[in-house]
């Protein structure tokens, strides 16, 4: 698949606030194009409230930049259609229609009222090719419910591609997985990023130090440190606040 | 690329049946639906036509426009999530169109209706009947009015994110101020008592049973009309996509749809069936009044959807059928105790069978047909779901 062009993303002075507690505090971020940024932190560091806020979830000052196009004060929808995917962390498939019926919905956001009011007669070739990337080629038919925890997980991440998203921000795409789908993942986010731009928050260490080409640290609303895993690794802030002195040098 | 090809969009799918389910069956499709319409129009015109006597027709006609609205609320309710618990608004309006256009038309020209002459207080026809003379504006108005109604609330409503009970409930008290409307302006729309003592209808006398026998006949394919649009609708892109915004409205929004649109198109649909069923009310009884369009009758619309199984195409039909034959059964031998019989109706299936009655059958095709493919469904989510736990603590 020869995807559009490839876009990073590029986040300025982001802030949001609840009520007064401020959850994310000035926040700069550069995703380069084909990026596989991982963002980690302790509980409550604000790494979900920033796909929130890019994402348009909840409102937020400073500014987010897709390629050239401002993402911040748009709605949900019209976020999405400007190529930023998203998952959720418990896996939000539409359980009661097929897994066929997940990826063409998905793959449809901008067809027309005509289309809409016809059948399907045929799998569109870009929900074919996307059931062959996350493996659940011989699933199209069945319920999505009845998949397996993991591959309710890639049938997300499936629908984001057949939605033709540039960005992908995956909240803890393994988490419940076994270690065979998280291999399994690991691979399919590196395939993904070929043509695409990928952020990942995630709590897993292994999976983080095999996959990650970059890590965002968080703390308290604010980047505690960025880099590569070795040099995120050897930030002794880092070590203090997240990692742990002990499990820190075993890697 | 070799996937599996996809037969069409079975409502089964969507209503829990296994996959495996369709796997088989020789008797399926297109032909399936063939038959299934070629049952439908005989049992209606040519069994009940048969069979009834004059009486029973007429209060089957009632009936099938009660289903009308039914199969309106099976999309909105069943397939959009939307309770609408003021379905009574659109029948009303409906109906008040067409009977508005039926006593001028009993008039005569540049008469007055005979209820604004007994009340005596108007001279000449109100500005806002006026259209309604013209059964060029009345018909389509039947089923237009009570769409564009439908468009202004819901554009108004979705788009703010009310759903669920926050939504039933404005929608019936849609109903109540209808009503109040309604009753309030006496002299125009004749009040309590509504638009009462209709004689003809396009030139033919309604009290002679040959013309009910053709209301009936009109009633019946109307049904038959609206069970094929709401079949089309509901295996249509636009039918999953509905079904998606039901059950994850916030993920349909990060797909990048408007989830309000989707809704909207759904609601506005069930409002113009109900308009339809209230336009076709009027001739088959004779009246519609506020009694007939307020809060009760708008929650027995919904009862009968419960009962038969709202995710359904034909659990609807046949449920708001049932119930309104079962009430005018009871309540002729038992006056008084229906109300307490639907009500405890209506709980015991929001209770124990929350699919409704069609749910049963759903199940037991799923037992008769491709017990492995059965076998598998059962087996697939709790030991996953093990396997990994175990997995996960192991790793």
């Amino acid at each position: 698949m020869t995807g559009p062009q490839l876009d990073g993303l590029c986040v300025r002075g982001l802030r949001v606030t609840f009520d007064g507690f401020t959850a994310v505090d000035g926040i700069d971020l550069d995703v380069p194009p084909g990026d596989i940024r991982f963002l980690i932190g302790p509980n409550g560091a604000g790494k979900t409230t920033v796909v929130d806020a890019v994402t348009g979830l909840v409102r937020a000052t400073g500014s987010a930049r897709f390629g050239d196009r401002e993402l911040l004060g748009r709605d949900v929808h019209r976020i999405a259609r400007l190529g930023i995917g998203r998952t959720f962390q418990t896996a939000s498939v539409f359980e009661e229609l097929t897994v066929v019926q997940n990826l063409d919905i998905a793959a449809g956001a901008t067809r027309n009222w005509w289309t809409l009011a016809r059948r399907r007669n045929r799998i569109p070739d870009e929900v074919a090719a996307a059931l062959e990337t996350i493996g659940l080629t011989d699933r199209g038919d069945q319920l999505a419910g009845a998949l397996a925890h993991g591959q309710k997980q890639w049938l997300e991440i499936g629908m984001l591609l057949v939605s033709d998203a540039r960005l992908l921000l995956l909240d803890e795409p393994v988490a419940g997985m076994s270690h065979e789908e998280r291999d399994a993942t690991g691979a399919l986010l590196e395939t993904v990023s070929r043509d695409r731009t990928v952020v990942v928050i995630e709590h897993d260490m292994d999976f983080l130090r095999r996959f990650a080409r970059s890590v965002t640290v968080l703390h308290a609303g604010k980047v505690l440190s960025e880099g590569t895993v070795a040099q995120v690794q050897a930030d002794p802030r880092v070590q203090e606040v997240y990692l742990g002195v002990d499990t820190a040098p075993e890697a | 690329m070799t996937a599996a090809p996809l037969v069409g969009t079975d409502p089964a799918a969507v209503t829990g049946s296994p996959p495996g389910g369709r796997r088989g069956r020789r008797f399926d499709g297109p032909a399936r639906t063939a038959a299934g319409f070629a049952l439908g129009a005989a049992l209606l015109f040519a069994v009940a036509p048969l069979t009834l006597s004059d009486f029973r027709l007429s209060l089957l006609a009632k009936y099938l426009c009660v289903a009308m609205v039914a199969v309106g609320i099976g999309i909105a309710w069943g397939r959009g999530g939307m309770l609408t618990l003021g379905q009574g608004v659109f029948f009303g309006l409906g109906g008040y169109a067409m009977a508005m256009h039926l006593k001028l038309a009993d008039a005569g020209p540049g008469e007055l209706p005979d209820f604004m002459q007994l009340y005596g207080q108007l001279d000449e026809l109100p500005l806002w009947w006026r259209p309604f003379a013209s059964p060029w504006i009345a018909l389509p108005a039947t089923v237009l009015l009570p769409m564009a109604v439908a468009f202004g609330l819901g554009s108004l409503v979705f788009r703010r994110r009310v759903r669920g009970a926050y939504f039933a409930i404005l929608s019936q008290a849609l109903a109540a101020a209808m009503v109040i409307l309604l009753v309030g302006q006496q002299g125009t729309t004749g009040g309590t008592n509504g638009l009462t003592d209709i004689q003809g209808f396009f030139g033919y006398d309604l009290d002679d049973p040959v013309n009910q026998r053709m209301v009936y006949f009109i009633i019946a394919a109307s049904l038959l009309a609206l069970l094929a649009l709401a079949r089309q609708l509901i295996r249509s892109r636009y039918g999953e996509l509905l079904v998606a915004v039901r059950d994850g409205e916030e993920r349909v929004r990060f797909l990048g749809y408007d989830p309000a649109g989707v809704k909207l198109v759904g609601y506005v649909i069930a409002a113009g069936m109900a308009g339809l069923a209230g336009a076709l009310f009027v001739p088959a009884v004779g009246i519609i009044s506020p009694a007939l369009i307020g809060i009760v009758p708008s929650i027995e619309f919904v009862i009968g959807v419960a009962v038969g199984g709202r995710a359904t195409l034909l659990g609807p039909v046949l449920g708001a059928v049932a119930v309104a034959w079962a009430r005018t059964a009871l309540s002729e031998r038992f006056p008084g105790t229906w109300t307490y019989l639907q009500g405890l109706l209506f709980v015991l299936v929001v209770a124990f069978l929350p699919g409704g009655l069609a749910s049963l059958w759903v199940l037991a095709r799923q037992r008769r047909s491709d017990p492995a493919g059965a076998r598998w469904w059962r087996r697939a989510r709790p030991v996953d779901r093990a396997e990994n736990r175990t997995e996960v603590s192991a790793a």
